[in-house]
């Protein structure tokens, strides 16, 4: 994959040795949004990772004495009606919020890329492959997510260990019966793509169909792949809280920012800060990502890149 | 605290509100909020309490409960006893004698023969009534004039107060369900919408699982009565949003059942445009002790049935170390505040069938480990407990519900303070509470070390409610998983007390008996063990008056009384 | 392009029968209980003749079989019974709901006005605010106007409607008594004072709606439009001294539809869809209601009823999705 590059590029004349991947670098660099993204987007990963090593409080401990508490030393963010710390429970859900909301939507934009690239590439495939989109649109989602953890809930969790196999069953669950969307928009891009002329000049040369998929369409198609991505993984994140609500997801103790929203909901008029907090949280995960992928499509795009 | 001084000062406003002497109709709209919506307006067709009490407001039954759980009559002059001769003195018959005068909605007059065919209608096969229980034992009705009801049971009923009272048995009319009998009932759909009935409104428009709009019953038998022209019964959304449409906007008149935790209510209630009621009943929540293995090794069929006893909660002394790590009076302060009150009974209301049992009210944490020890127990290397190399270690699960969790999270940390470690899970409760044989996960098939729900009875007697935990209700998978003995208690002195309660027809030797069964299933086996007694809390606005809450029959038993404060 | 549409019309049919069966399967297969509901003081043999009378017993097939005939046949007579007055219909059975008892189809028509009153309408309102928004941040990309853009529909997308929901309500129904918390399907609009009363109920609902339709359309929007913008033939098109309005309103934004239209075509099925939450929230009672109600309930004739309306909608719309395909971009063959 990466010894190709020279053949993509041909109108920059290369500097000794640089690959393509220091332009796609510079270019991002320079891009502020970017730079800002994935320094909040780096910041939330390590504060999630690391912050628990020097924030040590358990995230389900109980301390009955101190629930409902505002800010103070001993609770920065407050803690909730059953006295948990709400940092410590950030923290954690945090961890598992992002690695949900990151995987299920890699798995989502992979599965619709793909179907959608190859039905609006294969003539043949397509009449298969939108009836198969169709259907997935179609099936009433609760039923499916209920169905889904009868029958697979009790393997996995034998095969992977209780909590890993809840995490391989979420994020299959959501990106399973969420990358129709994709599909459909990759598809309508590629049908047009296809008859574009410098298309039709890479097939007139010969170019097998695997190479032109990863040469010329798929980097055309990238930006509303980027736009699904960014907005996947919001949806990820508070998907998931709904399949934990539905008990199709963690243990109820398990906290996470999705799961912390929605039960701060009840005391939106008492405690504010309390739905602030996972709410913002979301919202900067989502956000940053934007941004990167903003940053990152430019910076892929030789047209933007050359100016 | 505050909760409180709210309600003392809705008591007091209720003393001095004058009784309005008002005409038919003359106080405009009333409107109520349930954030369940009905589905039907027949309650033979229904059990679901949104269903049950939204038909209470047009159909009524003979006899029913007040707010203290005594019998009052209500579409009949008195209710039968033996005393004055309604009850057979054997007790295979009682007869009901209609009030006079009496009017359907539609003018025609209420006889004997409605009475007789709503029997009829729920006793009819394929019919699939939802009440039908409370048609068992009785043999045939005989109406021997147009106002007189005989029901005559096959055998002695000490309490024959099943058919015909309280919300879940109203009288249905002849003429308009004549052709809905047995496997009908489900077609009749413009009948099962609107019944005409007897009670104070009758319905304009349903739509189901949206909206009802009633209005006063011009025939209604109290001529002042109701005083509100019309009705709006909305259904759907959530027990937060009804409590604020009550208490914050004040858009609604009536939110029934606000499940919410105290503070958030309270905080409610600061919106001044109503106020909080609460009352209690029977309901119960619980923690339920599997007595047999579900452990996921054993084969499919062998799994929580009495073939494997558990291999933890077998031991009586398990059980009752997790119950003195309880302290259920932080439980009822963080779930229900006014609406709940600790208890150790699984029957806690009428008072003469409630045990005297308070033993479990206080925590006590040291008692519970010294228990575990001496059931064998000892703290391993990680604070969890062994035996044999076995971990003491449980599977906790319950239906989603925050304050569930709640409790979930709190026992946990008690219990890992005695050295048992407890993984929780939640379940949808349509998939927990339904009972398909197929899912693992329903509350019958118990397939956890122990579970949590709520549950009651309907009436003031407990005979049937204790009688769901004789040996042979225990669900397994000859039954299809279906049974009432959720934790496979089986204790034959315990099934013949319950045979000789079926017996028994003097009212204090039945209570005797109740609380004796009550006792050996809580606190001498602690199989049960009772967390909280459940009271109800909805809401009034504060124009609202007349409002009775009334936790042994339908929450709007005396709308007809409902008047507006002017 | 007619044979094309007529082949896809006819390839239609099969998949959406196969649909239905997969459906139907999948429904069958669900744990859950139409009885869950009811409580547990009634005791298990009465909740077996319940379950009896509704039929539930009888195998797999022949349910299916029974709901694919009174969906096909016998609810279209009946639909032409009531539109001609003919009685073809009369005496058989049409598709019941286990939780009403009556006919799935009588329930859906009830719901269907609220559900465009309010869905619907947000959804026109997002898109019409969307595709603006999203051409100006991609033709002035990074200025303010495009980073505040951006700002809020990122919020907007990432905040769900159970939050936003009840936060519109505690600031616009209780803080500041505008609007009604509590969306009243019984309201006839007859006169200026009772329209004047619906839009104030549709307000709130209609805004969260819209929230989440225009933040997911204009980002799309937006990225199809930066695409667009540096192709040749844009600068052809200035070159030739068109005026900017032209190039970017006529040029760039046709080519750039492709996605747009995709993503529009997807949403319009989901209007009849309802939305749940928002729906629960303001408790508008639509289709998204009746359809969460019935899978709680395990209302099975009217689960699968509603998610086949439901596919047979998806497919008609992504199927006139191709057509304006064609339109966007003539290159585009389909034979």
């Amino acid at each position: 994959m990466t010894d190709a590059p020279i053949a993509a590029v041909p109108a920059k004349p290369d500097t000794s040795g640089r690959s393509q991947w220091w332009d796609v670098w510079d270019q991002f660099k320079s891009h502020k949004g970017a730079l800002f993204g994935a320094a909040v987007f780096g910041f939330i990963v390590l504060s999630v990772t690391l912050g628990p090593l020097i924030w040590t409080l358990e995230p389900t401990f109980i301390d009955i004495r101190a629930r409902n508490a505002g800010a103070s030393m001993a609770h920065p963010f407050g803690t909730d009606q059953l006295g948990r710390d709400i940092l410590a429970r950030m923290m954690a859900g945090g961890q598992v919020s992002i690695a949900v909301g990151l995987t299920a939507m890699l798995i989502s934009v992979v599965l619709g890329a793909f179907i959608g690239v190859v039905a609006g590439f294969f003539r043949r495939l397509d009449t298969f492959l939108m009836g198969l989109t169709n259907l997935f649109l179609a099936l009433p989602l609760l039923p499916l997510l209920l169905v889904m953890v009868m029958l697979f809930r009790e393997t996995l969790a034998r095969s992977f260990g209780p909590e890993m196999g809840t995490f391989i069953l979420i994020v299959s669950a959501i990106g399973i019966t969420s990358w129709m969307q994709t599909a459909r928009i990759v598809r309508g891009e590629v049908l047009a793509l296809k008859e574009r002329e410098f298309v039709l000049a890479a097939r007139s040369i010969g170019t097998p169909s695997r190479r032109m998929i990863l040469r010329h369409i798929l980097p055309n198609v990238l930006s509303p792949i980027m736009v699904s991505a960014t907005l996947g993984i919001a949806t990820a994140i508070i998907t998931e809280s709904a399949l934990s609500f539905l008990g199709l997801g963690f243990p109820p103790d398990f906290p996470t920012w999705g799961r912390l929203l929605f039960d701060a909901i009840d005391y939106l008029q008492q405690y504010p800060e309390r739905v602030f907090w996972p709410g913002l949280a979301i919202s900067l995960t989502v956000l940053s990502v934007n941004y990167i992928g903003d940053g990152l499509r430019d910076a892929l795009d030789p047209r933007i890149r050359g100016r | 605290m505050r909760l409180k001084t709210i309600l003392m000062g809705a008591v007091a406003a209720m003393a001095i509100a004058p009784v309005a002497h008002a005409e038919r109709g003359s106080d405009g709209e009333v409107k109520i909020i349930y954030w369940q919506a009905p589905s039907i307006l027949n309650p033979y067709l229904s059990g679901g309490t949104k269903d049950i009490e939204s038909s209470s407001l047009i159909v009524e039954p003979l006899a029913r409960f007040d707010e203290t759980g005594g019998l009052v009559p209500w579409l009949v002059d008195e209710v039968p006893t033996v005393e004055n001769g309604g009850v057979a003195a054997d007790l295979t018959s009682i007869t009901w004698k209609i009030k006079e005068g009496l009017l359907w909605s539609d003018g025609t007059p209420f006889t004997s023969a409605d009475v007789k065919f709503t029997a009829d209608y729920c006793m009819a096969p394929d019919g699939g009534c939802a009440q039908s229980a409370k048609f068992d034992g009785v043999a045939s009705i005989e109406t021997p004039d147009e106002r007189t009801v005989i029901v005559k049971f096959t055998g002695p009923k000490p309490v024959p107060y099943a058919a015909f009272v309280g919300a879940q048995s109203p009288i249905i009319q002849k003429a308009q369900f004549e052709n809905c009998l047995g496997a009908k009932a489900q077609e009749c759909t413009s009948a099962n919408f609107g019944p005409i009935g007897t009670g104070p409104f009758v319905v304009t428009d349903f739509k189901p699982n949206d909206v009802i709009t009633m209005k006063a019953n011009e025939n209604y038998r109290d001529a002042a009565k109701p005083a509100f022209a019309t009705l709006t019964f909305k259904g759907g959304g959530d027990a937060a949003a009804a409590g604020r449409a009550v208490m914050e906007t004040g858009e609604f008149d009536y939110a029934w059942n606000l499940q919410l935790a105290p503070d958030v209510i309270a905080k409610m209630a600061e919106g001044g445009k109503g106020k909080p009621v609460s009352g209690f009943g029977t309901l119960v929540e619980r923690i339920e002790m599997n007595m047999t293995d579900p452990s996921p090794d054993l084969p499919e069929g062998e799994r929580s049935t009495a073939k494997h006893p558990h291999p933890i909660l077998s031991d009586e002394k398990v059980r009752r170390a997790l119950s003195m790590a309880i302290d259920r009076d932080l439980l009822v302060e963080i779930g229900y505040g006014q609406a709940g009150r600790p208890t150790c009974n699984l029957v806690p209301a009428p008072e003469q069938f409630a045990s005297d049992n308070t033993d479990c009210l206080k925590q006590d944490v040291e008692g519970a480990k010294a228990l575990l020890e001496e059931a064998g127990w000892t703290v391993g290397a990680d604070g969890v407990r062994e035996k044999d190399g076995k971990k003491l270690k449980l599977l906790y699960q319950s239906s989603t519900n925050a304050v569930r969790q709640d409790f979930q999270a709190l026992v946990k940390q008690w219990w890992t303070d005695i050295g048992v470690e407890t993984e929780l899970k939640n379940i949808d409760s349509s998939v927990f509470f339904g009972g398909d044989p197929a899912s693992p996960d329903t509350f019958q098939k118990f397939y956890a070390d122990v579970e949590m729900y709520a549950n009651n009875f309907d009436g003031t007697d407990p005979e049937q409610y204790l009688g769901q935990y004789t040996c042979e209700k225990a669900p397994r998978p000859e039954t299809q998983w279906q049974g009432e003995n959720i934790n496979r208690y089986c204790d034959p002195a315990y099934d013949e007390l319950v045979a000789e309660l079926g017996k028994t027809g003097e009212i204090s030797k039945r209570a005797e008996i109740a609380k004796k069964l009550n006792d050996m299933i809580t606190k001498e086996s602690m199989t049960i063990v009772p967390l909280v007694d459940r009271g109800r809390v909805s809401a009034h606005s504060n124009s609202l008056g007349g409002v009775v809450l009334n936790t042994w029959d339908s929450e709007l038993w005396n709308a007809a009384d409902w008047y507006r404060v002017k | 392009m007619l044979t094309f549409f007529i082949r896809r019309l006819l390839t239609a049919i099969p998949t959406l029968v196969l649909i239905s069966l997969i459906i139907f399967l999948l429904l069958d297969l669900a744990p859950g209980d139409p009885l869950a509901d009811q409580p547990l003081s009634i005791p298990p043999e009465v909740r077996q003749r319940m379950r009896d009378a509704l039929g539930l017993d009888s195998p797999a097939y022949v349910r299916y079989l029974l709901w694919a005939k009174q969906f096909f046949w016998v609810e279209p007579l009946y639909f032409l019974d009531w539109v001609a007055g003919t009685n073809f219909s009369d005496g058989m059975q049409r598709i019941v709901s286990w939780q009403f008892r009556a006919p799935v189809f009588d329930i859906i028509v009830q719901r269907i006005p609220q559900t465009l009153w309010v869905v619907g309408l947000a959804y026109l309102v997002g898109v019409i605010i969307a595709l603006p928004i999203g051409i100006i941040s991609a033709y002035k990309q990074y200025s303010w106007f495009d980073q505040v853009g951006t700002f809020v529909s990122m919020i907007g997308f990432s905040v769900p409607p159970f939050f936003s929901g009840v936060l519109m309500i505690v600031f616009f129904a209780i803080m500041l008594p505008w609007f009604p918390s509590i969306y009243d399907t019984t309201l006839v609009v007859d006169d200026f004072q009772s329209l004047g009363q619906q839009i104030r109920q549709m307000t709130l609902p209609v805004m969260v709606l819209a929230l989440q339709t225009t933040a997911q359309l204009s980002r799309f929007m937006r990225a199809s439009m930066l695409d667009n913008l540096n192709h040749d033939y844009v600068r052809t098109a200035r070159a030739k001294g068109m005026t900017e309005k032209v190039v970017v309103l006529v040029h760039v934004l046709r080519n750039s539809l492709i996605p747009v239209v995709t993503v529009i075509a997807l949403g319009i099925p989901s209007i009849f869809g309802g939305a749940i939450i928002t729906e629960q929230i303001f408790k508008v009672n639509g289709l998204g209601q009746l359809l969460i109600t019935a899978i709680y309930a395990n209302d099975l004739p009217m689960v699968q009823t509603l998610a086949f309306i439901f596919a047979v909608l998806i497919v008609a719309c992504n199927l006139i999705a191709d057509m304006l395909y064609g339109l966007l971009d003539p290159r585009i063959r389909y034979d």
